[in-house]
């Protein structure tokens, strides 16, 4: 299915993070954003308020807080339209509630976290890469999520059509986690025309209404979904139910749904994981990083590689679901791996349970508030090769 | 009984008149006897039955508690969702899709208190929806809280020597912050909450009924009021009905005269209705107007 041209501004542009992000969402259809104001994330759904009435066929609200938010884009994701929200750091931490209630619902939406300095009020101006494991595991109970680290605006747009994609593929709501530096530096975005960009249509129910269950999974884990307004009067609910989403309320319904939920995400954790690898066949020392934090890696690695050593790169866009697999290969192969992050060791710790003690595992912290220092990553570097 | 009735196979195939309204295969509900709940619901499925509206395009929408499980009885789109947030949801439905017509179902305590910020700003919006508040006075479903609506020196699990907060006067609360139509009934008064519902899902814009509902486990049986039938027999003793009252007046004290009727009903501009309108004015005949469009 191709995108709908009156979304899409093909071109080239020179776009920040944020507005960009803002025109991947219109790009891949989504014509209902809900959102709250909070820095570095605002200027999406400033640009999303801006260019709606203009589109056509979808409103922008602003609505009271961050759990109103998220809240009516899942009954917006329901009424049928492709639906998102974006926030930062103490409104991501508000979503939680809600972004529950969407695992739980297999609802279709997109949330973009702009990620800043944290904890509490933090660094609202500043960036930071604190927020992954929220990202995975905020929301209480047990699920597996989708999340997607851009590290450029042009990957703002190109991966929001893919969170869209991913969102539709999987019910699931996905996550686009970038950062302040991302979501506001300007670069050349370039928008394809509307026929270049394809999307994943919603798996829509065509049977006979009177027959539906909302819950009942076709082979591919995922079941069937209808809008309000079809005719097939269907019932959900955030209670554990069974396939026609009524509350059950025993271990075996519970037991069911949890690890259907958890297992189409993650026995696709393959289909789903995009990373970017450089030089890492033959080499000693590989860097793992995501977000920002790749793109500060690049003259650390240079540096090195000028010097002859061997060190390649492994850029993980999406970080959740965990790309296990890949980690675990370069982990027999080489003598260490190191990993930027902006915090104190979050995917960190992901990648030392994968090295399985393979290899060295190397962390270069950060607080956050600015990127890595070239010379501590490069620093890092050289500590894996000893 | 004066006469035997026999169970035929003609009897057997009869529908129940509210077969296409409710969801019979989650029969029983989970519901106390003589709690309120199931008057409600079957005024709410007679004002749909009514209203002449497609079943199709109605959505009904509750959060969490006793009045939460609504929206798992009636046949419709029905959305149960997290504790308070009925009403955003709701708002998420309507924009995305304004063909719908959205009710909100759900309790005093979900509403009002942890949902309180969002039924404010949707009466302020006066965003096009129905919302129910079935008021019982406590947290039923958690064991007999104190709630935002139990009166002064009521009992309840946390206010073990009776209530010292005032409570909200619910249709005021609605009112002061526009509110298109604002009604108040009890359960007792099923004619006239079913004229309600009827009304407020006709209404343009944010349209608030409240029904006082007994509530015999918890709120009645900590107060040593007796059955639900006894508050139904109260309700009947003590509820005065006074249309277009002063909304300030409406005041809920402990066992005493309760004010119904309906109050406000005055025809303001939507959220949508001013969102096409405003747009209109500033784009001309380049806009295309929203809330007149289908939903994909």
């Amino acid at each position: 299915m191709k995108a709908d041209p009156r979304g899409v501004l093909t071109g080239a542009h020179y776009l920040d993070g944020d507005h960009a992000a803002a025109e991947g969402g219109l790009a891949a259809g989504c014509r209902f954003l809900a959102g709250y104001p909070i820095t570095p994330s605002t200027e999406v759904a400033e640009r999303f308020a801006a260019r709606i009435p203009k589109v056509g066929g979808g409103v922008f609200i602003q609505m009271e807080d961050e759990l109103a938010s998220m809240s009516a884009i899942l009954g917006g994701a329901w009424a049928g339209k492709k639906s998102m929200t974006v926030t930062s750091g103490p409104g991501f931490s508000l979503m939680m509630e809600n972004l529950g209630l969407g695992i739980m619902m297999e609802v279709p939406t997109v949330i973009i976290n702009v990620q800043r300095g944290g904890p509490s009020t933090g660094l609202p101006t500043l960036p930071g890469q604190a927020d992954m494991m929220q990202a995975r595991w905020g929301s209480h109970g047990d699920y597996e999520i989708i999340a997607i680290c851009p590290s450029s605006p042009q990957e703002a747009f190109d991966y929001m059509i893919t969170a869209f994609n991913f969102s539709e593929k999987y019910r699931v709501p996905t996550l686009v986690m970038m950062d302040e530096c991302v979501g506001h530096m300007t670069e050349k975005v370039v928008i394809p025309p509307a026929d270049e960009i394809e999307l994943t249509p919603r798996k829509e129910y065509t049977g006979p209404p009177e027959e539906y269950l909302p819950y009942l999974p076709d082979k591919d884990m995922i079941p069937w979904m209808t809008k309000a307004g079809d005719g097939t009067r269907f019932h959900t609910t955030g209670l554990t139910h069974d396939e026609k989403g009524y509350p059950v309320m025993n271990a075996d319904c519970q037991e069911t749904l949890v690890r259907r939920l958890i297992d189409k995400i993650r026995k696709n954790a393959d289909e789903i994981a995009i990373v970017e690898e450089e030089e890492v066949d033959g080499a000693d020392v590989v860097l793992i990083s995501y977000g920002i934090s790749s793109r500060v890696a690049i003259p650390a690695i240079e540096r090195a590689r000028r010097e002859g050593l061997k060190v390649g790169s492994l850029r993980l866009v999406t970080v959740w679901p965990f790309p296990e697999t890949r980690v675990r290969e370069l982990a027999k192969n080489v003598k260490a791996l190191v990993i930027p992050e902006m915090n104190y060791g979050q995917i960190y710790y992901e990648i030392e349970r994968c090295a399985a003690g393979n290899a060295r595992t190397i962390l270069v912290p950060h607080g956050g508030g600015w990127v890595h220092d070239v010379n501590d990553v490069y620093a890092g570097i050289k500590e894996g090769l000893k | 009984m004066t006469k035997e009735t026999t169970v035929t196979e003609e009897t057997q195939e009869q529908a129940h008149p509210m077969d296409e309204l409710l969801r019979m295969d989650r029969m029983p509900h989970i519901w106390c006897p003589t709690c309120g709940l199931g008057t409600v619901v079957t005024a709410l499925a007679m004002a749909l039955d009514k209203s002449g509206i497609s079943l199709d395009d109605v959505a009904v929408v509750s959060g969490i508690g006793c009045t939460g499980r609504v929206a798992g009885y009636i046949k419709v789109d029905s959305f149960h969702t997290t504790h308070g947030r009925a009403i955003p949801f709701a708002t998420g439905l309507h924009l995305a899709n304004p063909k719908l017509k959205v009710i909100v179902v759900s309790g005093d305590g979900d509403l009002i208190a942890i949902g309180g910020n969002h039924f404010i700003h949707a009466a302020r919006r006066n965003m096009d929806i129905t919302v129910i508040c079935v008021n019982n006075f406590i947290y039923a479903m958690t064991g007999g809280q104190v709630a935002p609506t139990t009166p002064l020196t009521a009992n309840a699990s946390t206010m073990p020597y009776g209530n010292f907060e005032p409570p909200f006067n619910i249709p005021y609360l609605a009112d002061s912050c526009g509110a298109s139509y604002v009604a108040r009934w009890s359960s007792l008064h099923v004619r006239r909450m079913t004229t309600a519902f009827a009304e407020a899902l006709a209404a343009p814009g944010f349209s608030l009924v409240e029904v006082v509902t007994p509530c015999s486990t918890l709120y009645a049986r900590r107060n040593r009021l007796g059955t639900g039938l006894d508050l139904l027999k109260f309700y009947h003793d003590n509820c005065e009905i006074e249309h277009g009252a002063d909304t300030r007046s409406l005041d809920i004290d402990f066992q005493s005269t309760i004010k119904l009727g309906k109050f406000i009903e005055r025809r303001r501009p939507t959220f949508l209705e001013s969102l096409d309108d405003w747009y209109g004015q500033v784009f001309g005949d380049k806009y295309e107007p929203y809330a007149g469009a289908t939903s994909e």
